[in-house]
């Protein structure tokens, strides 16, 4: 069976799951839980500096949007960081690292921006045997009003100071996690990276509201009829998320650095694909508050299956795998060309792949055949574009078929071509220069 | 002498009350919010639904479902009368499963369609109950049409019609409005009066004066409706029901199903309704299910529908059928009624004769069984009585037996429209009515302001 346990800038982990640094991680009696649901590490929710604890809203600190069946798509929140005691948090850290060797147990941490808090606080970190620490530049409310979280996190400058500090204070490896609200996730990373430190998370969460309450007109979470942007979470950010640490991963500046993915990761093919575009571990949250810690038996297995299906080994097989394959739009096939095909015995005949296709794009499908309700693909017209696989409510029903070298493309009447031609030399490209005859 | 269910012959009381009240609950309870709005998830919103092309009014159905998802269920409502205003009742009463359900692709996809009746009563109860009207009378148009019967058909043309200002008087023979939908449908399809609720919901249009107690042919003439109004609507329902042609058929305890349903539906005490307690019920269609199920429903001990075809030729629908075994009805197929054995003017018994197909026609195999049973219903059919309507000087053209309509509902008279089950080449669904009333008048309001 595959082997999944971890080794992410030396810390060791059963497995590659661990806990995000949220509500489910703030305090021994739930990440006990976790750890004994199997969850193969943890990243303990931030602690702030030394004095009084900061104060949350005591109204709804969460919102959410939902799809069919009210499934939980995105999530947000206006929480801050712990809200409980520094010496509490060190004291159960401590007690829960010496129960659980085998677990990982990184301290989430956010201080004000100076070298003297983060020298005051690191010794204390340390001195709980935690593995390592994640530095939260990525809070995107509350926090980042007082010139924390992604305030800190928004300026690559920062960003590489105090990870500087960091590294220069403690032994423990440091994460450094990245807000997302910023327009090139690369910057803060390279800034990161050139700052010393050993990984990167991400993403934090994303600015947003979830809602307006039309009957007073309050954003949601709404708090006394008002409201804040929140951090956005859950399956609905994953594709962001993926995209963010893809471009870490690729960049060459960047390229090795390790990555912890985050990003609504709610199954074993989630983690598997946020892996395979180089993340050694994954953070989950939402999925937990949404379905409990149970969850993680369903990832383990299924990315142990996965990789025996596939014969990957170790994680080292998997991680990265997909990162070369990530390009610029300018380097894809010109010459590719795939057709739409729906499998009459699997169509149930819904109609709406027609029209998806009809009304917002080409034209592609029929809605009737001899005069009989029937949904085919008009090749002749089909670009292949792939709307209606994405609106069609069965599963494998629609696929999208590459024509094979030789073959007529009937939409242009030309054969498809075996050679790869990219935009880079195609001749609609002003950019392309005419070769000397 | 033997109590309650026991009592041998024709007895009330055969149950208690409470028991009574409890077998003639809702069929199908309404949805709650959450159940309607889980179920409304699963409407795929299909292009050029099946289900709206199977509904004979051609609601827009997954409109209807997108509206109750999203939080709009008055919307919903209202797309649901604009294509059809007894959408109440038909929400209660459409055999969904052989209409829209049958053709939902989730039936075709996982066996499972999308409660489509139960939504369209969550919908429509929303609305009423909030007391919610959708339409307004236009200005009068200072034309007058008489509708000949109460139900689902004259209903739908009256408020269509109303809807146009045109002054509408409706004459209907029964005290009371709704058709069938008061006298005719099982007693747990439509609780609570609903069928009076709705008739209310329906004339509060406006417009629309009823005369309850006045029959063509005995009050009234064809002749009087033409003279008087600029158009007048027929749908009078059927008035006949079909004779077993069995010998010895006018034993006390052989009835028409059809009444006793209506009795039923009319009682205000349920538990005081006589019921054999072996029942024989003769026919293969809704009526026949509705009787045999009331009859157990009110503490019949045995009973049994025969049919004289097999069950794939019965009309009443395979989940009519199936509530039928379900509540401990027998169903016999290949069953023809012969005789019925009666004594001292009592029936007490039924001799049935095996059937079989024979070259595609239906034959007498000889050999013959007999049931007992102090109560015999006849559900084999309704007939339309052409007396009332040609009797008086008129000559409307017949077909098969019922009115012949063209396309929009036009008799061979003129200014004379027909719909519901009175004309010919229906289906005998409430719905079916609905839409012919509602297209009736249509043409009505064209013919009428061309």
């Amino acid at each position: 069976m595959a082997d999944i346990r971890s080794n992410f800038v030396g810390i060791k982990s059963p497995n590659p799951f661990w806990l995000a640094s949220a509500p489910p991680t703030d305090k021994a009696y739930n990440v006990e839980r976790a750890f004994k649901a199997g969850w193969g590490g943890v990243v303990w929710k931030t602690l702030g500096e030394e004095g009084p604890p900061v104060v949350n809203v005591n109204g709804p600190r969460y919102g959410a949007i939902w799809g069919a069946d009210r499934r939980l798509l995105g999530f947000n929140n206006i929480e801050l960081i712990t809200d409980r005691d520094l010496w509490v948090n060190l004291r159960e850290i401590k007690e829960v690292k010496r129960k659980w060797p085998d677990r990982a147990v990184v301290v989430s941490l956010m201080v004000p921006c100076e070298e003297e808090a983060w020298k005051a606080i690191l010794p204390l970190v340390e001195d709980t045997g935690a593995d390592g620490i994640e530095l939260n530049f990525g809070c995107p409310h509350g926090m980042s009003e007082r010139g924390m979280g992604s305030a800190v996190g928004q300026v690559p400058e920062y960003v590489e100071m105090v990870v500087r500090w960091c590294k220069q204070n403690t032994r423990m490896p440091v994460i450094t996690k990245l807000t997302p609200n910023v327009t090139d996730v690369r910057k803060p990373a390279r800034a990161a990276h050139a700052g010393g430190t050993d990984a990167v998370s991400l993403i934090n969460t994303i600015n947003s509201i979830t809602a307006v309450d039309l009957d007073n007109f309050a954003p949601e979470p709404s708090i006394d009829g008002k409201g804040t942007h929140g951090g956005y979470c859950g399956p609905a950010v994953k594709p962001i998320a993926m995209n963010m640490v893809a471009e870490i991963a690729r960049d060459p500046e960047t390229a090795g650095l390790p990555i912890s993915g985050i990003g609504g990761i709610t199954t074993w093919r989630d983690a598997a694909e946020f892996m395979a575009l180089g993340s050694g571990t994954v953070q989950v949250c939402t999925a937990a508050m949404t379905y409990g810690f149970k969850i993680v038996e369903e990832m383990v297995e299924g990315l142990k299956t996965w990789m025996d299906d596939k014969g990957h080994a170790t994680l080292d097989d998997v991680v990265g795998r997909a990162v070369p394959n990530v390009t610029d739009w300018q380097y894809l096939n010109l010459n590719y060309i795939a057709k739409a095909r729906i499998n009459q015995d699997l169509c149930i005949k819904c109609g709406r792949c027609h029209i998806a296709c009809e009304d917002t794009s080409h034209q592609a499908i029929t809605s009737l055949v001899n005069g009989a309700r029937r949904f085919e693909v008009i090749e002749e017209e089909c670009v292949g574009c792939n709307l209606c696989v994405n609106v069609c409510p069965v599963e494998g029903c629609i696929t999208m078929e590459p024509l094979a070298a030789g073959s007529l493309d009937k939409r242009t009447g030309e054969p498809v071509q075996s050679v790869y031609a990219n935009w880079t030399t195609h001749p609609n490209n002003p950019a392309v220069r005419v070769a000397a005859e | 002498m033997a109590e309650g269910q026991f009592k041998d012959g024709i007895a009330s009381e055969r149950l208690q009350l409470a028991e009574i009240a409890e077998n003639f609950a809702d069929l199908h309870p309404p949805l709650d919010h959450h159940e309607a709005v889980v179920e409304a998830d699963r409407c795929y919103f299909c292009y050029d639904a099946p289900c709206m092309q199977a509904c004979p009014t051609s609601i827009d159905i997954p409109m209807f479902i997108r509206q109750i998802a999203t939080g709009n269920p008055t919307g919903s409502a209202k797309t649901i009368f604009d294509q059809n205003i007894l959408g109440g009742m038909c929400a209660r009463v459409c055999p969904t499963e052989t209409l829209c359900e049958e053709v939902c692709v989730r039936e075709v996809a996982e066996g499972k369609p999308v409660q489509i009746g139960r939504l369209q009563r969550y919908a429509t109860d929303t609305a009423m109950r909030a007391g919610k009207q959708f339409y307004e009378r236009a200005k009068p148009s200072g034309k007058t049409v008489a509708i000949v019967g109460a139900g689902p058909a004259g209903l739908a043309c009256a408020h269509r019609l109303a809807r146009y200002g045109h002054d509408v008087t409706v004459f209907e023979a029964k005290p009371k409005s709704g058709g069938l939908n008061e006298y005719g449908i099982a007693a747990y399809k439509t609780l609570d009066d609903f069928a009076q609720a709705e008739v209310d919901y329906v004339t509060a249009i406006g417009g629309i004066a009823t005369e309850n107690g006045k029959a063509l042919g005995r009050d009234f003439a064809l002749a009087d409706l033409t003279g008087r109004y600029d158009a007048v609507f027929l749908g009078m329902g059927l008035a006949g029901v079909n004779a077993l042609r069995a010998e010895g058929e006018e034993a006390d305890g052989v009835e028409d199903a059809v009444s006793f349903i209506s009795e039923l539906r009319q009682a205000d005490d349920l538990s005081k309704l006589p019921v054999g307690r072996r029942v024989v019920v003769i026919g293969g269609g809704m009526t026949a299910i509705d009787a045999a199920v009331q009859s157990k429903l009110l503490g019949a001990e045995e009973v049994t529908i025969c049919y004289r075809r097999g069950k794939e030729h019965m009309n009443a629908s395979e989940f009519e059928q199936d509530l039928a075994a379900a509540n401990g009805v027998t169903i016999r197929h290949w069953l023809q009624p012969r005789r019925v054995i009666a004594e001292g003017g009592k029936v007490s018994g039924i001799e049935l004769e095996y059937t079989m197909l024979e070259d595609g026609k239906l034959t007498g195999r000889g050999e013959t069984i007999r049931l007992a049973a102090d109560q015999v219903f006849k559900a084999i059919g309704q007939t339309f009585d052409a007396g009332p309507l040609n009797g008086s000087g008129n000559l409307i053209a017949l077909e098969g037996g019922r009115i012949k309509v063209d396309e929009e509902g036009r008799t061979s008279l003129p200014n004379v429209w027909a719909g519901g089950d009175c004309i010919a080449g229906g289906d005998d669904l409430t719905v079916s009515a609905v839409a012919q009333g509602r297209d009736a008048a249509e043409s009505i309001n064209r013919a009428l302001m061309g």
